[in-house]
């Protein structure tokens, strides 16, 4: 087990694009920490650069105590999982899973031991002398799983393991993905563009945005307190409300006419952005905001109400039990709950 | 590459609707048997021929009947010492030609192999530059630069040894370029798989790649011997030693030596029969690697 610290990591390619730009974090042992951001963002250059498959252009990366940047994956004492699985297609699964150890030159005894107990922890038991080609994708995956854990390494990776399963396979896999990972108490680093995993799954989440790291925090903290517009856009479906708002003599108004019942921050601007999660904003109201609906979505638990406010885009969620029909609906717009952000550079006030 | 063939392996396998009688299917085996005839009656007229004496077949050319010569003429074609200094016998040829059949289609397949690794998986400076330019020694085969070679050869004393025999042969830009493109198919991932399974460049190609490539090097290996067991320009330039020939070579010179039997006419029949003889280890491989080959492609699942 080990901590694993990143210090000023930056990543330029060969062919002058930077693809992450220097990016500092501490993971504490025994951490999940998932990275995660649109595609294209940099999360898999960071990743195999932790992983030693990627040169690092600058900065210092240690796991444990040691600075390893200039040593082999081999030698890093981590396991990765990829997205494809990337099994050995000619191994049987046995084969897969202890190929690591045979390199380490393990005794055939201790592989078969290690390979038996991971096999029973993955309930692969019964698959051990088949080739990948004849597994399903989940038996795949833990394969894939089986492979990183036979080693006892001091630090798993992830690379969007889960995005080539149907969706009921990976919300199924999400959790035992992540009871396997504290049960072993593994530190790990998980890549994914999901944000539901990301949120599911992690300790800290790491958003990355056009390799850059917009926010790191908890995911309660980055629900709760985003650090800018586009975490407020990226965590949490549907996104939250965002609406730029007028600051006109210590009063906030949309479009013109709707005055927002809002205490505005202190700011020299005379713009803010307005952002509410769909579930803050409460129907009912004594009608000095109004919604006017225009799409009610039925999500089964709850229904979404799409609408304008101030000629803005405004989307709501309400519960199963409540009522609504299309038109204008007075709702209430909560104070402790609304999210303020600067107009321009879209961090947060 | 993999897929390709696996495709074209695969339609003729697709379930017939129903097993109603079809004119064109009459047809088809029409096509078919009518090739399989002109194939096989060449050799089956050669076969009943052996069996005839020298005298005979001078005389009246290749036939049909069947005489008790055949054993005789087998025999004689195999273990009867031939040739101007009565150094070779038929198996001995047999042997040479294995020898050059095997040598020639390890040895590409080697070499090949080892070339598109170092092109693909490498970063050298001039791996592309590289690749061409054993691409372009496919505008050079042996026949272009045999004056040369043989002069490299025979200063090295290699002259009348196997080694000679084979080497020279052994590039193949082919072989390099197939076993390119295969490499290039694997997934990257894999390549970091291992990596990180702590297999460095010499496991991962005998514990990764040359498994993976089976199917390849089956079907590399089935070309590449017929090629090496039907060589006969280089050979018969390199070797002088009878006691070297290899079959094909070796049958032109047993119809030069005149028959024993006094009535100076060549050793038609034993020439024959040698000849039947050469064809079987080429068809035996490919019967042989053929079923590997499908096996390795239904089972194959890169
Ligand atoms: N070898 C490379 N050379 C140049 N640019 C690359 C290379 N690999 C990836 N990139 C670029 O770096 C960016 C980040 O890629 P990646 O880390 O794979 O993103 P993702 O977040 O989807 O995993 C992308 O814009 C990609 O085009
Ligand atoms: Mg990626």
């Amino acid at each position: 087990m080990a901590q694993v610290t990143l210090d000023r990591v930056r990543k330029t390619y060969p062919n002058g694009f930077e693809a992450v730009q220097p990016c500092s974090v501490e993971i504490p042992d025994g951490e999940l920490v998932v990275l995660v951001g649109p595609s294209g963002c940099g999360k898999s250059t960071l990743l195999r650069m932790i992983a030693g498959l990627e040169d690092i252009t600058d900065g210092a990366l240690s796991i444990g105590t040691d600075v390893v940047n200039d040593k082999d994956p081999a030698d890093r004492n981590i396991a990765m999982v990829f997205q494809n699985y990337a099994l050995y297609p000619h191994m049987s699964v046995a084969k897969n899973m202890g190929y690591g150890l045979k390199n380490r030159g393990a005794s055939k005894a201790e592989i078969d031991a290690k390979v038996q107990e991971a096999a029973r922890i993955l309930n692969l038991g019964d698959y051990l002398d088949r080739r990948p080609s004849q597994l399903s994708g989940g038996q795949r995956q833990r394969v894939a799983m089986g492979r990183a854990i036979v080693r006892d390494p001091e630090l798993f990776l992830f690379d969007e393991p889960l995005s080539n399963l149907d969706a009921k396979l990976r919300n199924q896999m999400r959790i035992e993905i992540r009871a396997l990972q504290q049960r072993l108490g593994v530190t790990s680093v998980y890549v994914t563009h999901d944000q539901v995993e990301a949120m599911t799954m992690a300790d800290r989440i790491i958003v990355l945005n056009a390799g850059r790291v917009e926010q790191i925090g908890t995911p309660t903290e980055i629900y709760e307190r985003p650090a800018s517009t586009f975490v407020a856009g990226f965590m949490g479906a549907p996104p939250m409300n965002l609406m730029t708002a007028a600051l006109v003599s210590g009063q906030l108004q949309v479009g013109g006419e709707t005055k927002l019942p809002l205490t505005p921050p202190a700011v020299a601007t005379d713009e803010v952005l307005v952002g509410y999660r769909p579930e803050d904003v409460r129907l009912g109201g004594d009608g000095s905001v109004v919604l006017d609906v225009q799409i009610i979505e039925e999500l089964g638990a709850n229904r979404l109400l799409h609408g304008q406010l101030g000629g803005q885009a405004f989307s709501i969620s309400i519960g199963k039990d409540e009522q609504a029909q299309v038109g204008p609906q007075p709702i209430t717009l909560p104070q402790d709950r609304v999210h303020f952000f600067h107009p321009e550079r879209g961090t947060r006030l | 590459m993999t897929d390709m063939t696996q495709a074209s392996i695969a339609t003729p396998a697709r379930p017939r609707r129903s097993k109603r009688f079809r004119w064109s299917q009459v047809f088809d085996h029409a096509i078919l048997c009518t090739g399989a005839f002109f194939m096989v009656f060449p050799v089956f007229l050669v076969l009943m021929t052996t069996s005839f004496e020298d005298a005979d077949i001078v005389r009246n050319g290749l036939q049909f009947g069947f005489e008790g010569q055949m054993l005789e003429n087998f025999e004689a074609a195999m273990f009867e010492a031939a040739g101007f200094s009565k150094a070779i016998t038929g198996t001995r040829m047999l042997m040479n030609s294995l020898i050059l059949g095997f040598g020639f289609a390890i040895g590409k397949i080697v070499i090949s192999m080892m070339a598109a690794y170092a092109i693909v998986y490498f970063r050298l400076r001039f791996a592309t530059f590289a690749f061409w330019i054993i691409f372009t020694t496919l505008l050079l085969p042996l026949e272009v630069r045999i004056l040369p070679s043989y002069e490299a050869i025979q200063s090295l004393g290699l002259a009348n040894t196997y080694s000679g025999l084979i080497i020279p042969l052994i590039a193949s830009a082919t072989g390099t370029f197939f076993f390119r493109q295969f490499f290039r198919s694997i997934p990257e991932e894999l390549v970091e798989a291992a990596r990180i399974d702590g297999a460095g460049p010499i496991k991962f190609f005998i514990d990764i790649l040359v498994p993976l490539s089976r199917t390849m090097i089956a079907a590399i290996f089935i070309i590449m011997f017929v090629y090496g067991w039907n060589q006969y320009l280089w050979p018969t330039l390199i070797t002088t030693d009878e006691g070297m020939f290899t079959l094909v070579r070796g049958i032109k010179q047993i119809v030069q030596v005149l028959s024993q039997t006094g009535a100076m006419i060549p050793e038609y029949g034993k020439a024959l029969a040698l000849s039947l003889i050469a064809m079987i280890p080429p068809v035996l491989i490919v019967i042989f690697f053929q079923s590997w080959f499908v096996k390795g492609l239904t089972e194959s699942d890169k």
